[in-house]
């Protein structure tokens, strides 16, 4: 099948990018981009392992086609580290123990980045709803909760 | 202490919130191909005919191998090597690997296995351990103890009839605890190819390395010292990734024979075809008690559903009653276990490995008893608590024990006085207890070695590099190993560099299962530590002349502890005595205290000590829809000592998470196909979508208490958590419906549809109940019997069972004599 080309900005960079043109937007990032920090869990939108930012909104990556992103912003992971810094939400979970394997990490972290560019301030239970979407085997999720809330409470 | 004890970064944060962490299918190299399996349609069948002439002939496709090149079995157990890489000439459960694709890219080799001709001829199909029973032939495997039984054991510990004729009361109770899996986020992947010497390199995602490099050169007949297997950080394991697995010996046998990288990785439906996962278990439980509540004497029988593989199930099997004694003071104490094929998912350790379901049952019927006889359920407990550093019935030698205060811990933070048996209806808290192996006591095959090694590389920069078999799965076991050497060494972890999981580089550990890591590699990384600070101890002491027990090693410093001016820096320290001895290094490593047990099957449930935990849940049930809640849970587990306490609770958290899991939604089941489809016996629903576990909206509130009691025998007096944790929560929540609305949900999970059909029974005057209310006849072996200690035992066998099977030798363990 013939090869199809995509321009999009990925991680705050202007980048082009030929692949099969039935592929997931998760199969271009790992396999033709080589950004391997966005995982899969199922590959049908059940675990939510492969979130990824597209126009700031999480969306699944195994559930977009590559072919939709021209144009468009995607964030993954290993854009969330800004002029050699952490971004806040990596430090509190690294930090808290919100990572136990960091499968499903990636994942977390996008989902929680979107969160807060939307709520300054987001309550307990809205933490809660809006990484509901997300499995994680490892933590209980409770230590998640307290990454994101540490990162709220600490320099933004 | 500076670093242990202090919640901490783990080691290896930054790679993990950076998404750098790399797991097997991360691994990409040049020439890469990829491997898809054909997996049985048919739950028990012989396979007479496979053609793979169309499949071979599609364009893009390398290599179609059948179960004709995978000529010799390999298995986990010694005892149970009944597993072939792909099917040789039966399928014993539906999604049975029979046939690989090796292709250039996944699609081309998925769309090839269409093409791939299986004529089968269809056997009888066993769903249920009660048709393995009632059904000898045709035999699934033709070894086990007989017919369809894989393994059938009878233990005895003293009088036990008598202990019940003594009793005041005899409880009897049934209960059935349903299978479920492990669930893992990542998938399995593996990949292979061969390193430039031409050797075998395995990336694989596997919780035991060192068993995956024996089983590959048994399976592969090749010189194991030409093997290198390669632990990725597991993106969870629980269990599930502990046996050897067939899609790594077809992916290492392909990159063998095609001289190029092969991938897999797969689907999340093949996980659960995968499985290991929890055996569904049926049991009976018979206990003697006086008025008091003190246990006279108990009576379990088990009967396991094993799937279609041995995997762990002898051992599994044993677990099933090795630790009720290790909680409760236990006189007289009678095991017996049964473990069945059926042509399901082979069923093998999941966290707790064989113990949640006995000590699921365990619980509820002292729950149970405590109301019978009007004692508070935790206050029953502190009366039967097992004695510290004693030896139990069975001959397991226990350590500290931080029981007692785990219950008062929780009772107290739960405010348990005033919510037993208190709150309004339909809102209720239940009470159990639990204990689990610090690591298993015997390896899995028969040897004397160590069970973890360490090696350590000292640089003049005063860099460490710490070698260790071990395998991060998550639990932070890298995290351990850095700790342990950096707190002897008195040098920073960032100064340290793990090297672990890697059977080229890295000596062995057994793997991470038992929970055996932190307490086995952490007294080895001590021991090799404690050898490396000696030789720079020396070379320092001489260039300052101060007496080597006066020197101290911190802050990246070695100084006089008298005056702490006169020292030199850690790096110095290393320039010194490498200039004294040569090249800095050191190894240490830890072999388990030998076993108190003298007796065939003895072999499982010794460990050097053991963790308990005690938990109160509090449940909301809704009694016009059975729907039930969880709002919090109260957790206390004895953990010795906490290393890095942030691990530490996530431990614990993640435990009572994947418990909540087991207690209300999660189970591995299976319907039969139309008859007008293939009748096949089916996985229910094998995807995440299906197959509920709880999410962020499920997950109660945790308070966690970690009850610090140093016990000598751990690192630093560490004790294990990643198991432990979990067990007493499933019982714990039944007894808190129990207390909620008045009945008794007597198996797992705790569904609104069993709430509802035991509140139907109650209304309709039947038993408050529901669950099991038939045990079926088993042939158990004649007991063998082994007086308890205070019978004047030994440890050995007083007789021999009239019907003695084959050696078990190093299955269960087996004995040391």
């Amino acid at each position: 099948m013939a090869n199809t080309n995509l321009t999009f900005t990925l991680n705050g960079e202007a980048t082009e990018v030929a692949f099969a043109p039935y592929k997931t937007l998760l199969e271009v990032l790992r396999e033709d981009l080589n950004l391997c920090g966005t995982k899969h869990g199922c590959e049908l939108g059940e675990c939510g392992a492969c979130a990824v930012l597209l126009d700031g909104q999480p969306v699944l990556s195994c559930l977009v086609l590559g072919v939709e992103c021209g144009g468009r912003r995607v964030l993954t992971v290993e854009g969330l580290v800004t002029d050699g810094r952490l971004h806040p939400l990596q430090e509190t979970f690294a930090d808290l123990g919100a990572a136990q394997c960091g499968y499903c990490t990636p994942a977390f972290l996008v989902t929680a980045k979107a969160l807060l560019d939307e709520h300054a301030n987001p309550t307990r239970h809205q933490i809660r709803e809006a990484l509901a979407g997300c499995l994680c085997r490892c933590t209980g999720y409770q230590q998640i909760f307290e990454a994101v809330e540490a990162a709220i409470a600490g320099p933004r | 202490m500076r670093i242990i004890g202090v919640p901490r970064r783990r080691v290896d944060g930054r790679a993990k919130v950076t998404g750098q962490t790399r797991f097997a299918d991360d691994v990409m190299l040049p020439r890469m191909v990829h491997c898809k399996l054909l997996r049985s349609t048919l739950p028990h069948a012989r396979i007479v005919r496979i053609d793979v002439s169309r499949a071979r002939a599609r364009p893009g496709v390398h290599l179609v191998l059948t179960g004709r090149d995978f000529p010799i079995s390999y298995g986990i157990l010694p005892v149970s090597q009944d597993e072939h890489a792909l099917a040789v000439d039966r399928v014993r459960f539906v999604g049975d690997p029979v046939a690989a694709v090796i292709a250039c890219d996944e699609l081309t080799a998925f769309e090839a296995l269409d093409f791939i001709d299986v004529e089968y001829e269809p056997l009888r199909t066993y769903a249920e351990p009660e048709e393995s029973l009632a059904f000898p032939e045709p035999r699934i495997h033709d070894y086990g103890d007989s017919g369809n039984i894989h393994k059938a054991v009878s233990l005895r510990f003293g009088d036990v009839e008598q202990a019940f004729a003594d009793a005041d009361r005899v409880f009897e109770d049934t209960f059935f605890y349903q299978g479920n899996t492990h669930l893992p986020i990542e998938q399995h992947a593996a990949i292979a190819a061969r390193d430039p010497d031409g050797k075998l390199v395995l990336w694989s995602s596997t919780q035991t390395p060192h068993y995956v490099h024996r089983a590959l050169a048994r399976a592969l007949a090749i010189p194991a010292a030409q093997i290198r297997v390669i632990a990725t950080p597991n993106g969870g394991g629980f269990g599930g990734k502990s046996d050897p697995f067939n899609h790594e010996m077809v992916v290492a046998r392909a990159a063998l024979m095609l001289d190029r990288p092969v991938k897999i990785c797969l689907t999340r439906e093949e996980v659960f075809y995968c499985h290991r996962g929890r055996h569904p278990v049926l049991m009976t439980f018979k206990t003697g008690v006086r008025l008091d509540g003190t246990i006279t004497g108990m009576h379990v029988k088990t009967l396991l559903d094993g799937g279609a593989y041995g995997s762990y199930g002898v051992a599994s099997t044993f677990y099933t009653g090795a630790l009720q004694t290790v909680t409760y003071h236990i006189p007289a104490y009678h095991f017996e276990g049964c473990r069945v094929f059926t042509n399901k998912p082979p069923c093998g350790p999941k966290r707790g490995h064989g113990t949640p379901q006995s000590r699921f049952g365990q619980e509820i019927q002292l729950d149970k008893i405590a109301e019978s006889l009007a004692i508070d359920p935790a206050v029953l407990r502190l009366r039967i608590v097992e004695q510290p550093e004693t030896l139990t019935a069975n001959y397991l030698r226990v350590g500290t024990i931080g029981l007692a205060e785990c219950v008062h811990r929780v009772t107290r933070a739960a405010d348990w006085q005033n919510k037993f048996r208190k709150l309004p209806h339909g809102r209720g808290v239940g009470i159990a207890c639990s204990s689990y192996l610090s690591g298993a006591g015997l390896p899995i095959y028969y040897n004397d070695m160590p069970h973890s090694g360490v090696q350590l590389k000292l640089d003049r920069s005063g860099g460490v590099t710490a070698f260790c078999g071990a395998t991060e799965i998550g639990q932070g076991s890298d995290d351990v190993l850095v700790a342990c050497v950096a707190e002897i060494l008195g040098i920073e972890p960032i100064d340290i560099r793990a090297v672990t999981g890697d059977t080229d580089l890295t000596p062995v550990d057994l793997g991470s299962y038992s929970s055996r890591v932190t307490l086995m590699m952490g007294n080895a990384a001590i021991q090799a530590a404690e050898r490396a600070r000696d030789l720079l101890a020396e070379a320092v002491s001489k260039k300052l002349s101060v007496p080597r027990d006066r020197l101290v090693f911190a802050d990246r410093r070695v100084f006089d502890t008298e005056n702490a001016g006169t020292g030199v820096a850690f790096s110095e320290a290393v320039c010194l005595a490498e200039a004294m001895f040569g090249t800095i290094g050191s190894t240490g490593s830890y072999t388990p205290p030998r076993s108190a047990a003298r007796f065939k099957g003895g072999g499982v449930g010794p460990s050097p000590t053991y963790s308990y935990s005690a938990a109160i849940v509090e449940v909301d049930v809704d009694p016009s829809s059975g729907w039930i809640q969880v709002p919090r849970v109260w957790i206390a587990h004895d953990i010795g000592r906490a290393l890095n306490p942030t691990l530490v609770r996530g431990q614990v958290e993640g435990s009572v998470y994947m418990a909540i899991g087991e207690a209300l939604m999660e189970e591995q089941t299976f319907r039969r196909l139309p008859a007008r489809l293939s009748h096949a016996l089916v996985h229910k629903f094998p995807s995440m979508l299906e197959y509920k576990s709880p999410t962020t909206l499920d997950m109660p509130e945790v308070f966690t208490e970690l009850v610090e009691n140093p016990d000598p025998r751990g690192p630093f007096g560490a004790k294990e958590v990643g198991q432990g944790p979990l067990l007493p929560v499933m019982p714990a929540v039944a007894n808190a419906v129990y207390d909620a609305i008045g009945v008794r949900i007597d198996e797992v999970p705790i569904t609104p549809e069993k709430i509802l059909t035991a509140l139907d029974a109650r209304a309709a005057g039947k038993a408050p109940r529901y669950g099991p209310t038939r045990f079926p006849d088993v042939p158990y072996p004649e007991p063998l019997d082994v007086p308890p200690p205070w019978d004047g035992g030994d440890g050995k066998a007083a007789s021999l069972p009239r019907r003695s099977s084959q050696p078990d030798r190093a299955s269960e363990g087996g004995v040391r004599r």
